[in-house]
């Protein structure tokens, strides 16, 4: 009820915004100011949080200075605003922030009543399921947990998918709901259910803080869909479509091999698709079509990386993390990530 | 003749006795304290207990087993946690707030900017010693710099932007120093509106009754966090695009308004509490309202009601962590944002990043709250029962 209200007041106001918003374009904007307001997590282990030194690292955050090294050349001109699940959708509408790269999952509500267009999906999330395999010897699915307890968090979607989850499959099981994030936590360490529901990347870092990690299990199932990606605002199809190739130019470069360690090398291939992504084609104009240098490639690249490095360095191998690609593999390698070609 | 008087005078005083072996030493201050009677004695074993079952745990985990330098999770976390200690381990993570250490004070200030905070942080040091000192002299002087010209200084310190110096906006302040900032700009904010309205309350005004009066009860009738939260999502939606009002500037503005309505209640209290003959006491002087207010009664009123201020003040110290609700970062809020870097993910840094921030927070409100009872003491006039 409540969520249906704010929901109808934001829309209403957001209406209004849209007007105005329209007129206004967010990318002379964000080169008139010098730097791109990002919206992001107030902390969420991989897609945004303060390294030692205070400086904002994560998969979410890649993004936001991806878009900056596109428009300006360099990944540091870019300004973030934490946002809480709460405030991210007020402060895109607003104008606050410029862009919203907080871990956002791409609905059609989203997309139509609030106003939003999403540039694409950065990473495809999805609920899932942990248990103690020392405890649940023989588990390796979640068709078998019935009468099982699960730990999840109250007041999410989680929990509703789960709800609709045991019941589409007739299974029972005892709920064991708590308010904040560290107390499912500590609940589920200490043995008080036998099963953690969260988002899979989610499982990831909260297995990482568990006393024995290596007993802990996430089990294949995922039972919701949960398309986490960049948000602007509607109306400005320039801005739009500069987000959406920023991110797209990320996957490419993966699919192309072009690395932050070899990009400057790449430049003299000889390959024509590698020319034309790097703006090394005569009279290429692919760049100005968006707004930005011809180079833009080149220097979101040597900014964040490709989309596979600033994965591996934020979620996977590199950090401690250890997140598996899964679906966010390239298409040609098992995943399902696929960009429209850049010509 | 002379006389002799037979009867014995002592001239000098006997040197008292030692109390009987009884009445002294540790046997004696163990029977009266601990072991009185047989409830006392239960009671005593029984805390003993716990305290011998809690503390060498305890100390073992903050200290002991701690873990003190290090630069990475593995440095606190057990070897089947991907970590160097070995298993079953269990110590503070005091290498994490080692590490954030900067962050929880600063928050994300600038590193090569920090000397500006520092300095203020020394100058109010500096400016509020003396205040705090009753035998220090020139008390107005020293109110004067630091109510009036240390808040501007410090503004432009930190805020920076003139005189040469880089611009750090307001979203990149964070840590203990927004907490501090908050807390001083309510308690110097709170304590002068919340004595005028506390005297408008009270006033035969109807209109400033009136005012005062719905000032207050609508205050005190909302949740600071509601106001904080409908500050932050619902405002910028009502004003035009552009207009933007700083985080932390609506946060002080929140927190100084919810400050001085709980305190005017408060000195109201105190007002109550003077006797009516004080008032018509000095009526009969001839004085004004405002000689009257400023000799009498305000003096006597807000002594009565110190432990009810510095509560006050010990509240909003801790009040000021629910600008966390509005993604503004003060000492808690940097702490649990921490959580959530994966390179210092263990099951031992959350507990540690809490005590930290507790013991933080313990040592500001009992500061405070001992030196309340130390100014009780001092103006102590005689009302005691």
């Amino acid at each position: 009820m409540r969520k249906a209200l704010l929901t109808g007041v934001l829309s209403a106001t957001a209406l209004a915004y849209m007007a105005a918003a329209a007129n206004a374009s967010t990318l002379d904007d964000v080169k008139k100011k010098g730097f791109v307001q990002c919206g992001v997590n107030t902390g969420l282990a991989g897609f945004a949080s303060p390294d030692s030194k205070g400086n904002w690292v994560g998969f979410d955050v890649d993004i936001c200075r991806a878009v900056a090294a596109a428009i300006f050349g360099d990944g540091s001109k870019v300004k973030f605003t934490p946002t809480t699940a709460k405030e991210r959708f007020t402060a895109l509408q607003s104008g606050e922030i410029d862009l919203l790269s907080r871990n956002t999952t791409w609905t059609e509500t989203r997309d139509t009543e609030l106003g939003f267009n999403f540039a694409g999906v950065n990473y495809y999330d999805g609920q899932g399921f942990m248990i103690n395999a020392k405890k649940l010897s023989g588990v390796t699915s979640a068709l078998q947990l019935s009468g099982a307890s699960v730990c999840v968090q109250t007041g999410t979607t989680t929990e509703l998918n789960l709800a609709d989850y045991f019941k589409a499959n007739h299974m029972e099981y005892n709920p064991v709901v708590f308010e904040k994030l560290e107390e499912t936590n500590a609940a589920y360490d200490s043995g008080r259910c036998d099963v953690y529901t969260t988002d899979q990347s989610g499982l990831y870092a909260i297995r990482l803080s568990l006393k024995n990690p290596d007993d802990h299990v996430v089990l294949p199932e995922i039972i919701s869909k949960e398309p986490l990606g960049p948000a602007v605002r509607q109306g400005d199809d320039q801005w739009f479509d500069l987000v959406k190739w920023t991110l797209n130019a990320m996957i490419i470069a993966e699919e192309d091999g072009i690395t932050q360690a070899n990009v400057e090398e790449m430049k003299n291939s000889d390959k024509p698709e590698i020319k034309r992504v790097l703006g090394q084609e005569k009279g290429s104009k692919y760049g100005a079509d968006l707004g930005v240098s011809e180079d833009w490639v080149v220097n979101i690249v040597k900014a964040v990386g490709n989309y596979g490095e600033s994965f591996e360095r934020n979620l996977g191998q590199g950090s401690p993390l250890k997140i598996k690609r899964g679906l966010n593999q390239l298409w040609s390698k098992g995943g399902i990530l696929y960009a429209p070609p850049i010509r | 003749m002379q006389e002799h008087d037979l009867s014995f005078v002592r001239v000098e005083m006997i040197n008292a006795e030692a109390p009987p072996r009884s009445a002294q030493g540790l046997g004696h201050w163990l029977h009266t304290n601990m072991f009185a009677s047989v409830t006392d004695s239960v009671l005593t074993i029984v805390g003993i207990a716990i305290l011998v079952l809690v503390l060498p745990p305890l100390v073992d985990w903050l200290f002991l087993s701690a873990q003190w330098t290090g630069t990475d999770r593995s440095f606190c976390a057990t070897t089947v946690q991907g970590g160097v200690r070995p298993d079953g381990w269990s110590g503070a993570c005091w290498a994490f707030v080692a590490d954030k250490f900067q962050q929880f004070i600063y928050g994300r200030y600038p590193a090569a900017e920090r000397w500006r905070v520092d300095l203020v942080a020394v100058m109010f040091i500096a400016l509020l010693t003396p205040l705090l000192i009753p035998s220090v002299p020139r008390k107005a002087l020293n109110a004067l710099l630091l109510f009036i010209v240390f808040p501007v200084v410090a503004f432009v310190l930190l805020l920076g932007g003139w005189f040469g110096l880089t611009h750090v906006e307001t979203p990149l302040w964070g840590g203990l120093m927004v907490t501090l900032i908050l807390s001083f700009v309510g308690i110097s904010v709170s304590l002068p509106c919340g004595v005028i309205l506390a005297l408008g309350r009270r006033s035969r005004l109807p209109v400033i009754k009136a005012v005062c009066v719905a000032f207050i009860e609508l205050v005190r009738g909302v949740p600071l966090v509601t106001v904080l939260f409908m500050a932050s999502v619902m405002l910028p939606l009502f004003l035009p695009p552009g207009t933007y009002f700083d985080k932390l500037l609506r946060a002080i503005v929140g927190v100084a308004i919810f400050a001085s309505a709980y305190m005017a209640e408060v000195i109201r209290g105190g007002l109550q509490a003077i006797p009516k003959g004080q008032f018509e006491g000095a009526d009969s002087l001839g004085l004004t309202y405002a000689q009257k207010m400023r000799l009498i009664i305000l003096p006597q009123a807000v002594k009565l009601v110190i432990p009810g201020i510095v509560s006050e003040f010990i509240g909003l110290f801790k009040d000021t962590t629910l600008v966390y609700v509005i993604g503004m970062f003060d000492l808690l809020g940097s702490v649990q944002q921490n959580f959530s870097d994966a390179s210092w993910a263990t099951a031992q840094t959350p507990m540690t990043g809490l005590v930290f921030a507790g013991f933080i927070y313990f040592v500001f409100c009992a500061g405070m709250s001992r030196y309340s009872m130390f100014m009780e003491r001092r103006l102590d006039t005689g009302h005691k029962r």
